[in-house]
């Protein structure tokens, strides 16, 4: 249950904030595969993998809930909430533990990335032609020399039921 | 000493203690505005709030000072050490005075002109001399500080937040002493053990210190609906009456911001709707001035709060109407249902029977509203009504929200908690042993046989779709739940212990959800669902308002308690025809059998039931063997170690019922026909069909004729009905049974000189009644010690005490038969052994 402590570290304020003018630090993830990521300063914790109690009768994006250090916290499963293939059995998730509304939620992802500042400058805003749902949760796309960065936005991923 | 009194000392103090220190700065720094603004609102505050309770000799010298200190604030007076002494003897009389209105409840007699006139030339500029005049009060002052802090001490404010603080911090740690608890459990660390119980108990009663600082009276929630009656009645132009009782009940002030809203909404229902103007009082007979009662009282770790009027009532009439109106039910359904269940529809969304709109109420928002919100706390809401009388509203809440017991239960593989303040008790189900209690079901419906009650069952996993509807298990708990005026119960796989639990609201993307109330952290780290019994009565169709078994049941068995002929009957569809009919009292189970475990044993259909053959009997005439995949509903007989089965097509309902039956159209196998649940129903002739299963069925052992002749039992009950039932049910017991109707054909007997060994009579009959028939056996005559056993359904202490006198040796209840046949054993057997 304790936190892998490498990320949030990066969550103090110095690097957290905008690190330079037009330049925002962001906590990079995997879900099936796409490159994804979310503002660090969002993010209070990363845990390994975790019991998780089911909830029935929730939306099927909601996994369930854990407990972190006595507080509950809901798990919401990105790849479904992305529309993306359920993972595979035995495979494991990663929860990056976010804060929205002062209730803490954790997102289930495959793999987590590193803490990196993203500039502004290499932000497009969302094709056209990218899925409804996606263009409802990304707040832009950022290009990489080797891949593309969907930047999630947290309070709409969020946005379930 | 009352509560205003209270809190105007306190703050007293509070303002004192503040003055004391405000004024010694002042003296060092005369023209410290803020400090001097700041010592003028302390004293003007005093005495604002003295005048207000009518304590004169207070506000005389508050307000003499305040003029003083008041000049010194427009800066028309300098500030002089003269000054301040003489506003500090000023204080210190204000504390004298306090101190005595401590002791006492009221202000102490005392002199305080000097103090005044010296205070008021201080005002006006004449300084040194005032202030020398004042000094002798200074010397009777002197005692009154002393035992001025008592109350105080007493008592202290603290912010509601550090309050909130504290819960959740003693919430977090009565989760972690669960969790030590559990652990200690697993590694039976005996070194461990006793700390931690002490660990255990302290944490315990500090949860209860705690939760005492969060609770307020009830009171403090009513403080305004004086006001809001008052105004009503001038609005209206009603006189009402309010009567608040209990005032003083305390809860947790959680409960009480929620409970606030729902209870101001009712007292102005009944203002509005439920009494009446003065004239049509005047005209019903009553009093000119309404009542309005409001009463709170603790009961079983609940507060119980009543809202009562005296007026005229709810109009029943009105309210099926609209129910009907709104499509909420049919005619039909209206029909069927008591009272109680048709006021139960002014909880339904959008119901008003108020046939204007009054700026008060009647817009159709409202009691859907209340009831929502109790049950939001974990409460429930119940009507009682008389037309013409009034109506009462009970509402029973939780005392406090933040921590309740809980079993941990488990259900499709989940682990869930369920409250136990829902909870009446836990059935075992299905287990290995005979007779325990079995989910039955009635088409796909599971029920469960609970006493004479059939109660309606749902599946938590199938409720919470963790597994496939239908497909409940027969093994394992019901957890049989009241909820407002409703029971059923829950199917529950396992029950593993009860724990005090934590209740967090769940995130808000699963405040959809309403099958929970929250989630917790068990003492094992894992976090659990909290189930919310509302929630799931609503979902399993059984908690409505419109409807409800309970509801259904309660009027006829209220009817049943005066009725002598009530009964429980079983009732069945088999044949042609109408519903068929049995005393539940008779049946022993109720089997559901595939068809492909009945064999045929020569031309008789048998099943192997319980380590034994048993005989199956159809009450349908030409009976053919279903198919295979096909079931058979069975009612079971048995007799000692033999059972038999009666087949029927399906089992309807289980009813208490007052029967009379018209005698039967001969046909064999039934008595006759009654009208049962609104419809004409045959009723069985259980003696017929037992006979049917072959002659041995009735030659079982019979531990009662065993040895010497069978005792002949005499029968005196008018009833065709109960003659059938009883003398069967004797006669399979061993014994020679003779019936007859009435106690003048058995007096006859009597004198004809036919021996009997003992008579069992009804009470209640036509003529000559059962006691009277008592009293002429006793008179004398061959029956004179013959034992005599009384059957009747009266079974009030009272009634067995007139039976007794009157010569009965026993009473036994209508029908119990294992008590009348034990008490028949009892009676027969006292005489050889004397």
């Amino acid at each position: 249950m304790d936190g892998m402590g490498m990320p949030p570290a990066g969550a103090s304020p110095a690097m957290g904030g905008r690190a330079e003018a037009g330049e925002q630090v962001f906590l990079t993830l995997t879900v099936a595969g796409q490159g994804c990521a979310v503002p660090v300063l969002l993010v209070r914790d990363v845990l390994g993998p975790q019991a998780i109690t089911r909830i029935p009768l929730a939306p099927p994006e909601v996994a369930g809930s854990l407990n972190l250090r006595g507080r509950i916290v809901t798990a919401v499963d990105l790849r479904l909430r992305l529309g993306l293939a359920a993972r595979p059995p035995g495979a494991v998730a990663m929860s990056v533990v976010v804060e929205q509304g002062g209730e803490l939620y954790s997102l289930l992802v495959d793999e987590v990335g590193e803490v990196i500042p993203l500039p502004a400058a290499g932000f497009e805003p969302n094709p056209p032609t990218l899925d409804p749902l996606w263009r409802e949760v990304s707040r832009g796309v950022h290009r990489q020399e080797d891949r593309l960065l969907i930047a999630l936005e947290v309070e709409r991923v969020l946005a379930i039921g | 000493m009352d509560d205003l009194l209270a809190d105007f000392l306190t703050e007293t103090h509070e303002g004192l203690t503040a003055l004391d220190s405000a004024l010694v700065r002042l003296e060092r720094t005369p023209d410290d505005q803020p400090t001097l603004s700041e010592v003028f609102r302390l004293v003007h505050t005093i005495k604002g709030t003295c005048g207000f309770l009518g304590l004169s000799r207070l506000e005389a010298v508050a307000h003499a000072a305040e003029n003083v200190l008041g000049r010194y604030r427009d800066g028309t007076l300098p500030v002089t050490a003269g000054g301040i002494t003489l506003i500090l003897s000023a204080l210190d009389r204000v504390k004298e005075i306090v101190a005595g209105l401590e002791a006492s409840g009221s202000e102490p007699a005392g002199e305080d002109t000097p103090l005044i006139a010296a205070l008021n030339a201080a005002a006006e500029g004449q300084v040194e001399t005032a202030a020398a005049a004042a000094l002798p009060a200074e010397a009777a002052a002197d005692p009154a500080p002393e035992q001025g802090g008592a109350l105080a001490a007493q008592t202290i404010r603290v912010s509601v937040e550090v309050l909130e603080d504290l819960m959740t911090l003693v919430s977090e740690l009565v989760l972690t002493r669960n969790q030590l608890l559990q652990l200690a459990r697993v590694h039976q660390s005996d070194a461990f053990a006793v700390p931690l119980q002490r660990l255990s108990h302290i944490t315990s009663d500090l949860q209860e210190g705690v939760m005492k600082t969060r609770m307020q009276p009830i009171g403090t929630a009513w403080a305004k609906l004086p006001r809001l009656v008052r105004d009503l009645a001038h609005e209206l132009g009603k006189k009402i009456d309010l009567d608040m009782r209990g005032a003083q009940t305390e809860l947790d002030r959680q409960v009480l911001e929620l409970i606030r809203d729902p209870l101001t909404h009712m007292v102005r229902n009944s203002g509005d709707h439920g009494l009446e103007t003065p004239a049509e009082r005047r005209a019903a007979g009553k009093p000119e001035t309404g009542r309005i009662m409001l009463n709170a009282y603790h009961e079983g770790g609940h507060i119980i709060i009543e809202i009562g009027d005296d007026g005229r009532g709810l109009p029943v009439d009105r309210i099926r109407a609209k129910a009907l109106a709104n499509g909420l039910a049919t005619e039909a359904e209206l029909a069927q249902m008591s009272e109680r269940e048709i006021l139960r529809f002014i909880f339904a969304p959008g119901f008003s029977t108020a046939q204007q709109v009054t700026s008060v109420s009647g817009r159709g928002v409202g009691m859907d509203v209340v009831k929502t919100n109790i049950e939001k706390i974990g409460g429930t809401v119940e009507l009682v009504s008389k037309e013409g009388r009034g109506a009462t509203f009970t509402i029973k809440i939780p005392l406090t929200l933040a921590i309740v017991s809980a079993l941990i239960v488990e259900a499709g593989g989940e682990r869930f908690a369920l409250p136990q303040i829902g909870v009446v008790e836990l059935v075992r189900v299905g287990g290995a042993q005979d007779g325990a209690p079995r989910i039955e079901r009635i088409k796909d419906a599971p029920v469960l046989r609970l006493r004479d009650r059939l109660l309606p069952l749902v599946s938590l996993a199938g409720l919470l779709r963790l597994a496939p509807p239908g497909d409940a298990a027969t093994e394992g708990f019901v957890a049989v739940m009241q909820v407002g005026g409703q029971a059923f119960g829950i199917i529950l796989d396992r029950v593993f212990d009860t724990e005090e639990i934590v209740v967090k609201p769940v995130a808000p993307i699963l405040r959809h959800v309403t099958m929970f109330s929250g989630n917790t952290i068990l003492g094992d780290g894992s976090v659990i669902m909290i189930l919310d019994p509302n929630g799931i009565g609503r979902a399993a169709g059984v908690g409505l308002d419109a409807g409800g078994a309970e509801d259904r049941r309660a009027a006829p068995a209220a009817a049943g308690l005066r009725s002598d002929r009530s009964t429980s009957l079983l009732l069945f569809r088999a044949g042609e025809g109408a519903p068929k009919a049995v005393p539940l009292g008779l049946v022993a189970r109720l089997e559901d059998i595939p068809a492909e475990r009945i064999e045929m044993s020569g031309t008789t259909p048998v099943v192997q039931y319980r380590g034994g053959l048993m005989p199956l009997v159809s009450v349908a005439p030409g009976w053919t063997r279903p198919d295979d995949a096909a079931r058979q509903a069975v009612l079971v007989f048995t007799e000692n170690d033999r059972a038999m089965g009666l087949m029927v097509e399906e089992i309807l309902d289980v009813i208490e019922e007052r029967l009379v039956i018209q005698p039967g159209s001969g046909r064999s196998g039934f008595i006759g026909s009654a009208v049962v649940a609104g419809r004409v129903t045959e009723v069985i002739d259980t003696a017929h069909w037992l006979a049917q299963a072959g002659e041995d069925w009735f030659r079982a052992a019979r531990p009662a004729a065993t040895g010497a002749a069978r005792p002949r039992v005499l029968l005196v009950e008018d009833s065709a009905f109960f003659r059938h039932l009883v003398v069967p049910g004797l006669a399979a017991a061993g014994y020679d049974v003779a019936a007859v109707e009435n106690p003048a054909i058995a007096l006859r007997l009597r004198e004809e000189g036919v021996p009997f060994d003992a008579v069992i009579s009804d009470i209640e009959m036509p003529e000559m009644d059962g006691i009277a028939f008592a009293e002429a056996l006793r008179a004398g005559g061959p029956w004179s010690a013959v034992p005599l056993i009384a059957l009747s359904s009266r079974t009030d202490p009272a009634d067995i005490a007139r039976g007794r006198d009157a010569g009965f040796t026993d009473y036994v209840g209508k029908y119990d038969r294992d008590a009348l046949l034990q008490s028949l054993r009892d009676c027969l057997a006292a005489p050889v052994a004397a």
